[in-house]
């Protein structure tokens, strides 16, 4: 076990932080977005890597079926990329808002048109 | 029986309600269907209140599937209370929303409008009424993507830049909380919330507990503006259609702390959380933080509805404070003031709604003579901040006493002191209304002065009313609370 053991974990902490440094990180907000997608990725990961056993098959009841492969965090994570993909959408969609309201993606030059509104 | 069914139609009703809301492609006719729905599903709470209230929690098996195997939908008297609230405020704010939305929104979009409240009440029901852990999270992001939108619908442009940083902060939020069921989900092995609690006991190694709790608490912090993770707050309620602040400072965050008790006390359990790990004071810490430094921020705003805004980081500190004391009163005391709060910040946002149709705006140039022009109005809103207050008589009153004999009676001093003492800051900010309102003359170029329309204050008043009600008889609600809290600590172990 130890670090090749828990090996996808590792690979999903580094996403994780990945991501969320890039959202924390980055002023345009396109890229921010970029980053919330990658972030949400290392959820992704979390849920599908324990549920694919070496060896294992679908879950079938019958002769010869011994070992088999959780389907149900598959099937979670197709409705979490559901949702990321909406939310990516929307997310979009509101960034061409703000470009046609203020001509910029740049959060440092929305904060100084906000802050020249006051 | 149809009442039988009363638990996924409460969910179902208003989510049908939004596609035939857009087919139809009418804003009048998607009033009257999101308005039919939100009083559906009013009755359909209070239905399942009064069940949970005589015969205890009602468990129900969606397409048949038992749990822990299908998707459990559990309602008992924590979150039938929770539906209430949401529903009740869903209807009235939605009477109120026709002149206000029409007024702040293009015609061509009303419709829009009624669909994405529809699937935002669906989403927040479905918070409510769910047993099962995962989904909950699907509804969670189905009211938060309708929020988002809902809040870019705002007249402002900051309305847009307030909706993108909710949407980054509110699916940073979501995917923290879904990191810490899918930990929750690998060491037990179930998403059903009471069949998880059944076998955290068994779980040999606790690490993946402590990480999971961890995930869960910042996650949910984040839905519910917990200080100091509250900064896509101020901006998403101020910049807002005064309808949809109105809607979702009653509503949304309190779904969210109400998946927090959730996991904290019926899944996790008081002894974990709080004697295991140091949860408690952490809590504690971050709320009396909240109480001091949002209370003084509010006082500094120059616009109504962020002067509100800030209050409600506020108040929910209070609630959150309840919640760190781990223990029955203190449970009581936090979902009492849960209600309370709902009616009352409601209210106030109803009001401030109708401030800014007739004088034009809410910044505090604009409510300045407010006493003469509106004076109902003024008055008004003078007794809801008289419950943000916590004045005897009030409905903020109630819970804020039930909290203050909850930490005397864990003898935790200074947490009494440090509620009474923010209530004066809560004096400071409503203070500053009233001087603006009372004591200065109106601006000369009022566009509309007198009162709004009635279809307007109707709703404000009767929600004010409300708030004046539950501080009259407060037994009604501190009962309901007990019950919630005793169903949240005692349901499924």
């Amino acid at each position: 076990m130890s670090f090749f053991g828990h090996f996808s974990y590792w690979a999903t902490v580094f996403i994780l932080m990945t991501g969320l440094y890039i959202v924390i990180a980055r002023g345009n907000l396109v890229k921010k977005l970029v980053g919330l997608g990658i972030f949400q990725t290392s959820v992704y990961l979390l849920y599908v890597a324990p549920g694919k056993l070496i060896g294992g098959t679908a879950p079938i009841v019958g002769e010869g079926f011994t070992v088999y492969s959780n389907p149900l965090p598959h099937v979670l994570i197709l409705t979490a990329i559901v949702v990321g993909v909406a939310t990516l959408a929307l997310g979009l969609a509101l960034v061409v808002r703000i470009r046609e309201a203020y001509g910029t993606v740049e959060e440092d030059e929305l904060l100084e048109a906000d802050a020249k509104d006051d | 029986m149809l009442s039988q069914h009363f638990p996924i139609l409460l969910v179902v009703v208003p989510l049908i309600a939004s596609p035939v809301i857009v087919m139809a492609r009418s804003g009048f006719l998607g009033w009257v269907a999101s308005l039919a729905a939100s009083a559906a599903a009013f009755a359909m709470s209070v239905a399942l209140l009064v069940a949970t209230t005589e015969s205890g929690a009602i468990s129900y098996a969606i397409g048949s599937w038992p749990p822990p195997w299908g998707i459990e939908y559990r309602v008992d008297a924590a979150n039938a209370l929770v539906a209430l609230l949401v529903s009740a405020i869903a209807l009235v704010v939605l009477p109120y929303a026709r002149r206000s939305v029409s007024a702040e929104i293009g015609q061509e979009r009303l419709y829009l409008f009624y669909a994405l409240l529809m699937l935002c009440l669906a989403g927040l029901l479905g918070i409510a009424v769910t047993g099962d852990a995962f989904n909950l999270f699907v509804f969670l992001e189905i009211s938060s993507l309708a929020t988002y939108v809902l809040i870019a619908l705002g007249r402002n442009r900051r309305a847009l830049t307030a909706a993108y940083q909710y949407l980054i902060l509110g699916t940073i939020g979501a995917t923290l909380y879904v990191t810490g069921v899918g930990l929750l989900y690998l060491a037990t092995g179930t998403l059903n919330l009471a069949d998880m609690a059944a076998r955290l006991a068994d779980v040999p190694d606790k690490r993946p507990l402590v990480a999971g709790l961890a995930f869960i608490t910042a996650g949910v912090g984040l839905k519910l503006a917990l200080f100091p993770l509250h900064a896509w707050l101020p901006n998403a309620y101020a910049y807002a259609p005064s309808a949809v602040s109105a809607f979702l400072a009653a509503t949304a965050t309190k779904v969210a702390v109400y998946v927090l008790m959730r996991v904290y006390f019926s899944v996790y359990g008081v002894d974990a959380v709080f004697r295991d790990m140091p949860l408690g004071p952490v809590l504690a810490v971050l709320s009396v933080a909240a109480l001091f430094i949002a209370s003084a921020a509010a006082i500094v705003q120059k616009d109504l509805k962020r002067l509100l805004a800030y209050s409600s980081v506020a108040q929910i500190g209070y609630i959150t404070l309840g919640i760190s004391l781990g223990s029955a009163p203190g449970l009581t005391a936090a979902v009492a003031h849960l209600v309370n709060h709902g009616i009352t910040k409601g209210a106030l946002f109803l009001l401030a709604g109708a401030i800014a149709l007739r004088a034009g705006g809410t910044g505090f140039d604009r409510v300045a003579g407010l006493g003469r022009t509106m004076p109902l109005t003024a008055f008004a809103f003078v007794l809801g901040g008289l419950s943000l207050i916590g004045v005897p008589g009030t409905a903020g009153f109630a819970s804020k006493w039930a909290l203050v004999a909850a930490a005397i009676g864990a003898g935790h001093w200074w947490i009494a002191a440090a509620v009474l003492l923010s209530s004066l800051l809560a004096v400071a900010y409503v203070w500053k209304f009233v001087e603006c309102a009372y004591f200065r003359g109106p601006p000369g170029d009022a566009p509309d002065p007198g009162e709004a329309p009635a279809d307007m204050t109707i709703p404000a008043f009767a929600l004010t009313a409300a708030v004046i009600a539950a501080g009259l008889f407060a037994w009604p609600v501190l009962e309901a609370s007990a019950r919630a809290a005793e169903a949240l600590m005692g349901a499924p172990r």
